[in-house]
Formats: C-alpha cells, structure tokens, sequence
C-alpha cells in the first residue's frame, strides 16, 4: 500500500479526504498513525454535527500520547466509524480504508482545491522529518 | 539530533524499526515495529528484550565500601551477601531522593550501583562528595557495560542455552559471574517490567551478536524486541517508580510509599533525621495508584480535583495494556488516599472519575 494514496487529499494536520460526489470520507495518515502508535481511543462527534473547516471533530489517543482532529473541509457528519470503539487498532493498520473515522456531507466543494495532493503532502512530511 | 549519546546498539534498533527518540539525553528506541501493545503483552505472555544500557553503572571498591553506601543510601546493604542485589534509594538529607538505585554487592570490598542514565553524572558527583572520609573509591564505570533486560515468564529459556550457568539457582534479586555466548557477563535475576526475567552486563564490544543471538534464541517463543514505551506501561502496571515522574528531589521516600527500603534503624545515613521525623509524625501527603472509572485516560501531569478543589497531580499515568485499564500514579493528602476514595482528574477540561486502588495493578503469578 502507498504510503499516501494518489485518489485522496490531505491537510498538514496529517488528515486525509476522500471525495465521492458530495460526501466526503476523513481519516488520518499512515505518517500520523505512526507517529501517534497504537491507538487506544478514538473519540468522535455525533452523526449531524457542523463543522467549518479546520475545527476540531474529534481526539485520537495512543498509550504514548493524543492529537486532535481537524477536518479538512467544512460540511455535516452523515456517519461516523462505529467499529473504531472497539478496534481502534484499525487506525494503525489500515488508515485509508477500515480506519476511515467520518463521513461527511461537504457543505463547499470550492475548499477541496486548498488540500494537498500526496505528492504535496509527502514532501511536507519529509520537510518535517528533516526538521 | 546530533549531540544525542547512542548506545552501541543504535544500528541494530533502527534496523529493527525501532522509533528513536531523545530520552535524557540519549536516543533510544520508544518502540519497534510491532508496537508498544504488542511489546507489552510479550512480555506478560513470552518474554521480551530491553536494550537499557543507557543506564548509569557506578562501582564502589576498597575495605570501606559498605560504610559509604550505608551512609549515602536508604535501604541496609549490610544485609546483602554477596551476588546480592537490593533496591533503594539515595538521598539529600530532606530525606528526598538524590535517584532510586540497584545496589550489587560482589564483596565486602566491591558494590555495584545500577542507576537512572539522566542521573549518573548526579549520582556520580554526590557519593564522591561524601566518599572522601571512607577508605573506598567511586568509579563511573558506566561506558564498559552494556546492559539488556531479557524479561518475561519465558526469559529464563530463552537465555538458558546461551550460557552455562543453571539460571533457575540464581534467586530473585540474585546475580553472578557468568558468560553469555563466551562473552563474560553480570548476569542478575531483576527487571523493571513486574515479571521473572534476567538483567546482563558485558562488554558494549560484543553487543550486536549478543543481542541478536538473544533475539535469535527467544525467536520460538516469540520474543520481541521493547522500546521505552512499553518499559514504561509495564513498570507502571507494577507499580514502580519512575525517577522524574513520580519521585524526585521535591518527594521523600517515605512520601513514596516505599517505607520498606527505609531501614531507619540501620545507623546513621544521609537524610535519616528527616525521614525518622516523617515516620514519626506522619507524611502529610503520599504516593497512591489510582484506576479511571469514566471513559478516558489521565496522563502525566493532569492536576487532581476533589471536592472542586486542586489537590495533587498525576505523576504517571497511561493505559495498561495488558489489565486493559486506565491507570496511574498521584500524590494524595495522606487523609484520601485510603483504597476507593474516589476524585476527579482534569482531563483536558474534563473532569473524569477515578479512585484510588490497590496496588501493585499488576502482579504475576508464581
């Protein structure tokens, strides 16, 4: 599996978007889950709450530590990962698919152009590494 | 990252996918590909390999030796035979503690101190301060040694077949001379994690092939090599104490609950008077585990509420990730620390419900 998948957007918030017509589907990295480690919680919002882009719709914690979620865009939660409250394992090993942790109702396609591609997103990751 | 100090094994954890972090001053593997859960439930279930020789060795020789370390330590070392090991403490005379230590004795002439890395220069310099009226010499031996924890209910057959001595007659807090795969070796039956399991010292030369043959060896029974996160989760799941979490210069040993390496009536050492006057007149607050109840988990630091009002703070906190809790360690007002006094600990803005509990959280069966 690609490290960053080509199909998808991503923030420097180390978020991921995967955009099917109006809906979009948001996670975290496979760089962000394996600077967390092995996630032990995930704590998202309830199915309609309304986010802008940027704010924060959930938490993430691992043994060592937490972050904060940001969404990427702004829109409506129209479903949340419920298999995530008993396997947030799922975040470590399959980020992009089984570790999906929203799905929202975008509110304004215009924002997506604003993401990263992986491309972008890879180089800003190894930017930070360098660091 | 470059002023970090490495130990000779750097190369085989970044082979290893080991993460490595800055811990004190030396970059260490925080963990390995497998994970820190998956390290953790090695340990508890198979065994699992340490590399700790960050760890600070300080070795006292001369006919006055046991007079020094009685009198910079807590715990009575005139108890110890030799090829015994002890816990305890050094301390400041407020009874606080300089670091906590493992004290070896070899020979009436010959201690060993297994100390805490970030502390060994410390440790160092203050039994040396008080080392000038005793017939003895304090070296910081702790460039010749590397050292590797091999812990878990099936460390000893692992390591049993890389050396010739019968490990199953080495006592618990028990060492001897010995060689691992020829390499001479300090081979001690203690550890850091709340399971049976070996700690070695040798030759930082012979590094590589001894910790990839113990890799080797343990590869039946699924050992795995531990990064500090998991060292830490399982040393917390067995209540011990962490040098720079949950006892420092600011906390006496008595605070500490660790009364049991406090032998007060041993003869005079430094910091007797304080703790004699704590033991006599009670401490005023003191060291407790505790369990979250509600969902969610109390970190390092997170200050503590009861009755709405600030009381303490978590020292060490984290999930366990063999006894599947939310655990951790806090100083209490001596008045609510009695086993279910329930608080409240701020977690982020939250205010979660947690109590005081028995400890060790932790404890393996014999």
């Amino acid at each position: 599996m690609a490290a960053y998948p080509d199909n998808l957007h991503y923030t420097k918030d180390h978020e991921w978007i995967r955009v099917e017509g109006e809906i979009g589907t948001i996670g975290i990295t496979d760089f962000a889950q394996e600077q967390l480690g092995d996630v032990v919680h995930v704590q998202l919002p309830r199915v309609g709450e309304k986010f802008e882009a940027h704010d924060t719709f959930g938490e993430v914690e691992s043994v060592k530590t937490f972050s904060e979620l940001y969404i990427p865009v702004s829109g409506e939660v129209a479903e949340i990962n419920e298999a995530l409250a008993d396997a947030p394992e799922l975040v470590n090993t399959n980020p992009y698919d089984a570790g999906w942790m929203i799905k929202i109702k975008i509110s304004d396609p215009g924002e997506i152009d604003s993401l990263l591609s992986a491309s972008e997103y890879e180089d800003f990751v190894e930017s930070q590494k360098e660091e | 990252m470059s002023q970090l100090k490495k130990t000779s094994l750097n190369e085989a954890h970044r082979k290893l996918g080991g993460r490595m972090i800055d811990f004190g001053g030396w970059e260490m593997p925080v963990q390995y590909a497998a994970g820190t859960i998956e390290e953790h439930l090695a340990v508890r279930t198979a065994a699992g390999v340490f590399d700790v020789s960050h760890m600070g060795e300080i070795e006292i020789h001369g006919p006055q030796s046991l007079d020094l370390v009685q009198h910079v330590t807590t715990n009575d070392a005139s108890k110890l035979s030799d090829g015994q090991a002890q816990y305890s403490a050094l301390t400041y005379p407020e009874g606080t503690f300089v670091d906590d230590v493992l004290v070896h004795r070899f020979a009436a002439d010959h201690y060993f101190l297994c100390v805490n890395a970030s502390n060994t220069d410390k440790d160092f310099d203050w039994i040396r301060s008080h080392a000038s009226v005793f017939d003895a010499e304090v070296a910081n031996s702790s460039a010749n040694y590397t050292q590797l924890a091999i812990q878990g209910p099936k460390a000893l057959e692992t390591l049993q077949p890389l050396v010739e001595v019968d490990l199953g007659a080495i006592k618990y807090y028990w060492f001897t001379r010995g060689q691992v795969d020829g390499v001479p070796a300090i081979i001690a039956r203690t550890g850091y994690t709340g399971e049976d399991g070996f700690e070695i010292y040798f030759d930082p030369r012979e590094s590589a092939r001894i910790w990839n043959r113990i890799l080797d060896a343990g590869k039946p029974i699924g050992i795995l090599p531990c990064g500090l996160a998991a060292r830490n989760t399982l040393r917390l799941e067995a209540r011990m104490a962490l040098y720079g979490n949950d006892i420092d210069d600011t906390t006496s040993v008595l605070e500490a609950d660790l009364g049991w390496i406090c032998k007060l009536n041993k003869g005079n050492f430094i910091g007797r008077d304080r703790l004699t006057g704590q033991k006599e007149k009670g401490v005023a607050r003191k060291l407790v585990g505790f369990e979250v109840i509600d969902k969610g988990i109390a970190r390092d630091h997170y200050p503590i509420f009861i009755d709405g009002r600030e009381v303490g703070m978590v020292t060490s906190g984290s999930p366990a990730p063999f006894l599947k809790k939310n655990i951790g360690l806090a100083y209490l007002p001596i008045e609510r620390t009695e086993i279910g006094t329930k608080f409240e600990v701020d977690v982020r803005g939250r205010r979660l419900a947690a109590q005081v509990v028995q400890t060790p959280f932790y404890k393996r069966s014999r």
